[in-house]
């Protein structure tokens, strides 16, 4: 082998090795991150014939339940029911909700499922946006109305 | 009816691209003089239409049209008269004429201030240009028309922009941000345009970098503009989220980066031309992809306007035309493209390819993390979310190796570089910064590995960049002071010199903030007081707050360091009526070496309130990095050489013995 070409193969062997790499790396810490999407129903009756695992990491969005929000008299903790179709499920939290949070709102909660049907978030989100819901919501909860809440009082 | 004239003037806006598309590339192919310099009015004229275009719409929300759709969606008679004009960029639609508009502002740019370069060159890249241009424009008009009406009902008043979007930080991120995107269009023409004309020398490197250069400034100001809005205004206290539309303006930036280096290379040296023309495609991609992602609707985010699938699907169509077209193109050409400089292994050659390596698997971290959940839930495998901890890890793993070759790249010669040469010097630059780095660390209270990781890091680049200042002045053997020897440097060195401190100065912003910040979530009554990060913050009630389209509350805290009065804050919660929003806008002191920042959550039941304090160290020196960054590339630009281009070639032509025309430029 002539210098020119020894010198590419160390290159080329270089460039590829660091590739792997990376590439190992990178499915290594994505299979740390992924936080599976589930609705309330999904948690309890299953997501295509699988319960999540008690002390899994995932995303859960649903609705408000109306009346459910508590807050602790002395802390920040609150906790809250989410529902779309079926079955409830109860989030708590520690913290500051959203500017949008708001009952009979959609939100997404990132957290531990620590019970079958209770999870521990460390994330709550609400959109900004009067008709917004995650489209990932939207989808799974066709079918459901969406009321503006301007539209509540029976004006207009 | 001046919205009309604005509709009209965007359809022949349409058919000066589709000109300008046509006639300067055949005059080009034909050697057709006057074919060619049709480019350049036609250039002007794409301008000034879609300007004119422009202020209608302007003019349209300051009068308070509300026949128009897009002016009655997203302003209202109650909002300032600056966020009116503001407002514009503020929806789908405008912020898409905007995005012309900026085009067609590098469109002209490049026909008025490309005198050094022939004219067949020009002619090629304008019809580039054109060529990308007709695309959007025929977006607007088909998809995305700001000028529809809302005839013969429309509304007596607007909906209002968006509350979040109402904010000064809002009046110059976008346009900054659109400048930096759009301006990778301006690289790719030339690498296009170069590979139609065969002529693959690298000419073409010199040319375009001063264009590339621009555009990666505004960019990095407008991620940086981006960042502080999302800090101040979001209440969250965060600097940078991963959010798909922050990563969507990330990735252009990272290619950005590795093209400003490569085209340096290739310009210089005469090397890497392939891969220089392929980074040059791969910038305007990704930010066609990043107007793709956010533009369609189909992220989940703040910037995820009105939803609508012949949106997306248009842009996907021109994504897919532009980046296979000139992939086709580049798999036709790249076979001529042999580079002719020699170099070693251990070469400055090599050590900027491998930090162009690194770049790009940083862009490919962005952009799986970015389209995989996308990917996941088109194949039917149900929705899932890639954290901010995945990204985080990744950028740690990549910067080590980055940080150690920026710092060796400056220090080492260009075709060969002998390794023991340097051992010394990197030693001491080593082990000054890891010192130094366990001082700052031990100031404050605990410990951590990534804070001294990062701290290192930080002053590696800031001693090796100081000690390629002075290996540069040693080397210059002229009977000078320093100070005439530091004036010798040319302009580009300082940019070079300025744009590696300010990503130093970046980075011991995030380092520090990242490690040593201090955060609490606290129910307070009036008169409470809570001690965090060695401050006292005393909160004094809320008040009732009036503002010209909202209303709200107030919330007071002062701040004592040790007994002492620091600041006081004012963290405010708006209400905006019209949409019916709160907002929530924080109170924040900032200072060289901290931030205080407050932010008022809600009312609880027995009149306490819930505030989210923060002390923040170092974080005003993330964004100041980034301003750092954008001026040494003002200084690269201000370089004389590109503008002597012509110049030099002049001479090398005669000087050759050839005779050329210079008859066709003059005009």
């Amino acid at each position: 082998m002539n210098p020119r070409r020894q010198k590419r193969l160390v290159a080329v062997s270089a460039v590829v090795l660091v590739v792997a790499g990376a590439v190992g790396l990178m499915l290594y810490a994505l299979n740390e991150n992924i936080d599976l999407f589930y609705t309330p129903s999904e948690i309890v009756e299953g997501k295509q014939g699988q319960l999540p695992k008690v002390g899994q990491r995932l995303r859960i969005g649903g609705m408000v339940v109306p009346g459910t929000v508590a807050r602790d008299q002395k802390s920040l903790a609150v906790s809250f029911d989410l529902i779309d179709t079926g079955p409830v499920v109860t989030v708590s939290y520690k913290g500051i909700l959203p500017d949008l949070f708001r009952e009979g709102q959609g939100i997404v909660a990132t957290g531990v499922l620590t019970e079958a049907n209770y999870i521990v978030a460390d994330e709550v989100l609400a959109k900004h946006d009067e008709e917004y819901m995650p489209p990932e919501l939207a989808e799974k909860m066709k079918g459901i109305k969406h009321v503006k809440p301007q539209n509540l009082g029976g004006t207009d | 009816m001046l919205a009309e004239l604005g509709n009209f003037a965007l359809v022949i806006a349409l058919m000066m691209s589709m000109l300008l598309a046509i006639y300067p590339m055949w005059g080009a192919y034909k050697n057709h003089a006057q074919m060619m310099a049709l480019a350049k009015p036609l250039a002007i004229g794409l301008f000034v239409f879609t300007l004119f275009a422009y202020i209608v719409l302007t003019r349209a929300f300051i009068e308070n049209d509300f026949s128009l759709a897009y002016v009655a969606h997203h302003s209202n008679s109650l909002l300032p008269w600056y966020y009116r004009v503001t407002a514009v960029w503020g929806g789908h639609e405008g912020s898409f004429l905007l995005w012309v508009l900026i085009f067609s502002l590098w469109t002209v740019a490049v026909a008025l201030f490309s005198r050094a370069i022939p004219i067949q060159m020009v002619a090629r890249v304008l019809a580039v240009l054109g060529l990308v241009a007709m695309g959007f424009y025929l977006f607007i008009l088909l998809a995305s028309n700001p000028f529809d009406r809302l005839l013969p009902f429309y509304p007596v008043d607007g909906r209002d922009l968006n509350p979040l979007l109402q904010d000064f930080g809002m009046i110059i991120h976008p346009p900054m941000l659109y400048m930096g995107y759009v301006g990778f269009s301006v690289a790719f023409a030339f690498a296009i345009a170069a590979l139609i004309s065969g002529k693959l020398d690298s000419t073409w490197a010199r040319w375009s970098r001063p264009w590339t250069i621009a555009a990666w400034c505004f960019l990095t100001v407008g991620i940086a503009l981006g960042s502080w809005w999302a800090y101040y205004e979001l209440g969250w206290g965060g600097w940078w989220f991963w959010d798909p539309s922050e990563n969507a303006a990330f990735m252009p930036w990272l290619v950005g980066t590795a093209l400003m280096h490569s085209l340096a290379v290739t310009e210089k040296r005469k090397v890497f031309k392939s891969w220089t023309v392929l980074l040059a495609i791969s910038a305007f991609s990704m930010s066609l992809l990043g107007t793709f992602l956010i533009r369609s609707g189909i992220l989940v985010s703040v910037h995820a306007f009105a939803t609508d699938p012949t949106r997306g699907l248009f842009i996907l169509g021109i994504l897919a035309v532009t980046v296979g077209g000139s992939l086709l193109l580049y798999a036709l050409r790249a076979p001529q493209l042999k580079s002719t400089g020699r170099y070693e292994l251990f070469s400055r050659e090599v050590l900027l390819i491998g930090n162009n390596v690194l770049l790009t698997a940083a862009t490919i971290v962005v952009f799986l993390g970015t389209l995989l959940p996308l990917v996941h839930k088109e194949l039917g495998l149900g929705s899932i979310s890639i954290g901010a901890p995945f990204f985080n890890q990744m950028f740690v793993f990549l910067i080590v190796p980055f940080v150690f070759l920026m710092g060796l790249g400056p220090l080492s010669r260009w075709k060969r570089q002998s390794p023991t040469a340097l051992v010394r010097q990197l030693l001491i630059a080593f082990g000054i910064s890891l010192s130094a780095a366990v001082l700052v660390i031990f100031s404050y209270d605990q410990a951590a590995y990534m804070a001294a990781l990062g701290m290192t890091l930080s002053f590696w680049i800031l001693l090796t960049t100081l000690q390629e200042v002075m290996q540069r002045i040693e080397g210059n053997k002229g009977e000078l002071s320093v100070v005439a020897k530091l004036r010798a440097l040319t302009p580009s060195h300082w940019g070079m010199v300025l744009g590696h401190v300010g990503f130093a100065v970046t980075l011991i912003g995030i380092t520090l903030v990242s490690n040593y910040e201090q955060e609490s979530d606290v129910r307070m009554s009036t008169g409470d007081s809570i001690n965090i990060g060695g401050y006292d913050f005393v909160f004094n009630g809320v008040e009732e707050l009036k503002g010209p389209n909202y209303g709200g509350h107030v919330g007071l805290v002062d701040v004592f360091e040790d007994g002492d009065f620091v600041s006081a804050l004012a963290a405010e919660k708006r209400f905006y009526p019209v949409q019916r929003t709160t907002m929530t806008e924080a109170g924040i002191d900032s200072g060289l070496t901290r931030d205080l920042f407050v932010a008022l959550g809600e009312r609880l039941d027995n009149g306490d309130w819930a505030l989210r304090i923060y002390v923040k160290p170092f974080v005003n020196w993330i964004w100041a990095g980034a301003f750092i960054m954008g001026i040494g590339g003002i200084f690269s630009i201000a370089d004389r050489r590109y503008r002597m281009a012509k110049v030099a070639k002049f001479k090398s032509l005669t000087s050759n013995g050839k005779t050329i025309e210079p008859a066709t430029e003059a005009n």
